[in-house]
């Protein structure tokens, strides 16, 4: 079996991982160079944003396009990552980047551990009841951090009158490692035992059951990896924007989110990453035009289900060492498996 | 090629080009635009060597749920800075104003920001919001652009509690929460000799809260009782409970800061529990009379930036402008924001100091918190918090109609 792996896998393994590792270092250099050189302050704003919003999108495609459920409060996770990174960076003394590290390290946990909370009872339901239950707890979240200061008598999140004096740790090498990451972890979950679970459970949760993988299991386990690194977002749009403010997890941030991953193609990771970075880009693209913005918005949504029912690129993923093969191999006179 | 184009595949294709066409012809029009302003501001320095323009940015949500404040804002501003380059602007030198809608988003107001100061702003007007003013707050703070808010009430935008600092380059025109608590509170004891008062506000609100507490401490300072202080949550529609515990406790008047949809209904159910008292309130009530009888209201005072009638020639100018009157308190403050702008820029021209440079900004930053100008609101100067020091318009109301009393 692996003599017929090798025959159309024409790279092994730590060759593809180094070629990987080379091209992102520089994409790195290019773009560190591209916001150095050719970008201005703003242009380099919105880069951070797409770096956000790229963590996010490709986080909630986990839920939504590997695991096939529909979750409604993937801003709430981000809300729960935001404050707990920030304040943890607010009162922290360590130097910059350590305290930025454990502050983003600890906010995906704070996220990645109320997605175990919420998901267990979450993942029993399926479709439209999972998209409310997860819906409500994202306002619960926001309602929380808005009033839980007053209840409890104590000045920490400091609710609607906003969270003031977080550091402004996110830069765009912090925020590029936390994409490539971030893309990196779901990339090799999804192709690891586990996520070949996941995906039986999306394509057939009985069938799957029947073959004796424990669903809720990897459903949750695969619904807090999401919540995770939408966390990890936040604590990255913390160190950002410098105030917080629970106003901004609302539920319409988790349609914005949910639109970039549908748009993108549900279950494609480069669907995800363009149409974040599209749509990103969109609306300050279009300033002089702002007042269509959402008019546009839903308009290329409509053509999107209309055309292309699966998103931008379906479930298509971009894989070089696949495009690497095919050239080798000639025009591929053997067929190229997809993994 | 054997087979014509199915009906799926053209509409495909159609719907393809049709969304690249709006894209690439969206996309150049921003690129156009963009292209234009810089032509425009080119040609602008080029037409007077040494800087013929002045650049001031102008942000506030002109969109979405809160552009009913922004639009305000943004034409009261915009009013004031037309007529000042009609009479021949700054030393000469025309103003250059950037707007720029935000949304109501921080996330937005801070991108937007630094656009602007791309751009080379001197100093900003806005933001209008709380939120998003906070957070073009901290970003300014890299830059020290001077940025005068029209009407962010919180103390925060000017003042840091925790670290107990002062933003020196933010001011405002706006009176703060606590400002018109306290205002309020002498109003009811100096002038209308009330020593019993209750209070009934909604809770987890920033601004109902800080007019609330501030105006209960400090009519205890002049020597009221506060009998009663009954709270609500956003959202709430019956509030018999509170003011039945109100009516208990025998106040000579009730505060009620709070917004004027929730006003109306509470003045409504006051009279059906028989709670005749009359009310106070903050500039919140600014819209009641829509939502409450001329008798409820009757006896009722509440404070406000600006009153109807206070400046006739603002008024006229500003329908003159627009076609219609005045929308509501904000523009007013816009009005103000510029002029407290611009007297800062008057004070860097008079230093013969280069627009966009730090000095300038400094100075721009100086002149307005040594300046003393006469606005529209009133005349006002800052104090060591950079809130303006002003008197407050009091209304009562009169027939059901907001009548103006006096400046206090």
């Amino acid at each position: 079996m692996s003599k017929a792996k090798a025959k159309y896998r024409a790279l092994r393994m730590p060759v593809r991982y180094l070629i990987n590792t080379v091209l992102v270092v520089l994409l790195f250099f290019a773009l560190q160079a591209l916001s150095t050189g050719v970008l201005s302050t703003y242009q380099n704003k919105v880069l951070l944003l797409v770096g956000i919003n790229i963590i996010l999108a490709v986080s909630l495609n986990v839920a939504t396009g590997y695991l096939g459920q529909l979750p409604l409060g993937h801003a709430g996770f981000m809300a729960v990552g935001a404050y707990t990174s920030a304040l943890f960076t607010k009162y922290c003394t360590w130097p910059e980047p350590v305290a930025f590290a454990a502050g983003l390290a600890l906010g995906a946990a704070m996220a990645c551990l109320f997605g175990v909370l919420i998901g267990i009872p979450a993942l029993r339901l399926s479709g439209d009841y999972l998209a409310i239950l997860t819906l409500g707890f994202g306002e619960i979240i926001r309602i929380t951090l808005n009033n839980i200061d007053n209840v409890l008598g104590f000045s920490l999140f400091y609710g609607a009158k906003g969270l003031k004096n977080i550091p402004k740790y996110s830069d765009l090498l912090s925020v590029f490692l936390c994409v490539v990451l971030t893309c990196f972890f779901i990339h090799t979950m999804i192709k690891s035992r586990h996520g070949r679970a996941v995906l039986a459970i999306r394509d057939n949760e009985i069938a799957a059951e029947s073959c004796g993988i424990q669903t809720t299991y990897y459903k949750v386990m695969a619904f807090s990896f999401s919540a995770a690194f939408a966390g990890l977002a936040g604590g990255l749009y913390a160190g950002y924007l410098g105030v917080l403010d629970p106003a901004s997890f609302d539920f319409m941030k988790s349609i914005e989110i949910l639109v970039m991953v549908v748009l993108g193609g549900m279950g494609s990771m480069l669907g995800s990453i363009l149409s974040a970075t599209v749509l990103t880009i969109l609306p300050e693209a279009l300033r002089s035009v702002a007042d269509y913005r959402m008019v546009l918005y839903s308009i290329v949504l409509i053509l999107m289900m209309i055309f292309r029912p699966g998103g931008l690129l379906g479930s298509y993923d971009f894989s070089l060492s696949r495009i690497i093969s095919k050239v080798l191999s000639h025009g591929g006179k053997e067929e190229t498996t997809h993994e | 090629m054997k087979q014509s184009i199915s009906r799926r595949q053209f509409l495909a294709v159609v719907g393809a080009a049709a969304a690249v066409g709006a894209l690439t012809a969206c996309g150049s029009s921003s690129s156009s635009t963009s292209t234009a302003a810089s032509a425009a501001s080119g040609e602008a320095s080029g037409s007077a060597e040494g800087g013929a323009t002045i650049k001031v940015g102008l942000l506030a949500p002109l969109t979405g749920d809160v552009s009913v404040y922004g639009i305000a804002v943004a034409n009261g501003a915009a009013l004031y800075i037309k007529q000042v380059n009609e009479a021949g602007g700054i030393n000469g030198k025309q103003i250059d104003l950037i707007q720029m809608d935000e949304q109501g988003d921080a996330t937005q107001a801070v991108t937007c920001f630094t656009q602007m100061v791309d751009q080379g702003i001197t100093a900003l007007i806005g933001d209008v919001t709380t939120t998003p003013t906070l957070a073009v707050v901290a970003e300014s703070q890299e830059y020290n652009m001077p940025m005068v808010s029209a009407s962010a009430t919180a103390e925060a935008v000017t003042y840091d509690a925790e670290t107990d600092t002062v933003y020196q380059n933010v001011f405002r025109t706006t009176f703060t929460d606590p400002f018109q608590g306290v205002k309020m509170a002498d109003y009811a004891t100096d002038k209308l000799g009330y020593t019993k008062a209750a209070v009934i506000y909604q809770t987890g609100a920033d601004y109902n809260e800080g007019l609330a507490t501030n105006f209960e401490a400090e009519f205890e300072a002049n020597g009221g009782q506060i009998v009663a202080s009954e709270t609500y949550s956003a959202g709430d529609v019956d509030f018999k409970t509170q003011l039945t515990t109100i009516l208990n406790a025998g106040p000579e008047v009730v505060y009620c800061p709070n917004y004027y949809e929730d006003v109306g209904q509470i003045l409504t159910q006051a009279a059906d529990v028989g709670l005749t008292v009359p009310f106070l309130g903050g500039d919140g009530w600014d819209g009641v009379t829509q939502y409450a009888t001329a008798e409820q209201l009757d006896g009722c005072y509440f404070c406000a930036n600006y009153a109807v009638g206070a400046s006739p020639e603002f008024e006229s100018a500003y329908e003159a402008e627009y076609g219609e009157p005045y929308p509501n308190g904000f523009s007013p403050l816009g009005y103000d924001a510029a002029l407290t702008v611009c007297g800062g820029l008057e004070a860097a021209e008079a230093a013969g100091l280069e627009p966009g440079t730090d000095e300038y900004k400094q100075a721009v930053i100086d002149g307005i918190k040594n300046g003393s100008f006469e606005g529209v609101t009133g005349t006002f100067t800052f104090d060591d918090h950079n809130d303006p020091v002003k008197t407050a318009a009091i209304l009562t109301f009169e027939n059901g109609e907001a009548v103006f009393v006096e400046q206090y």
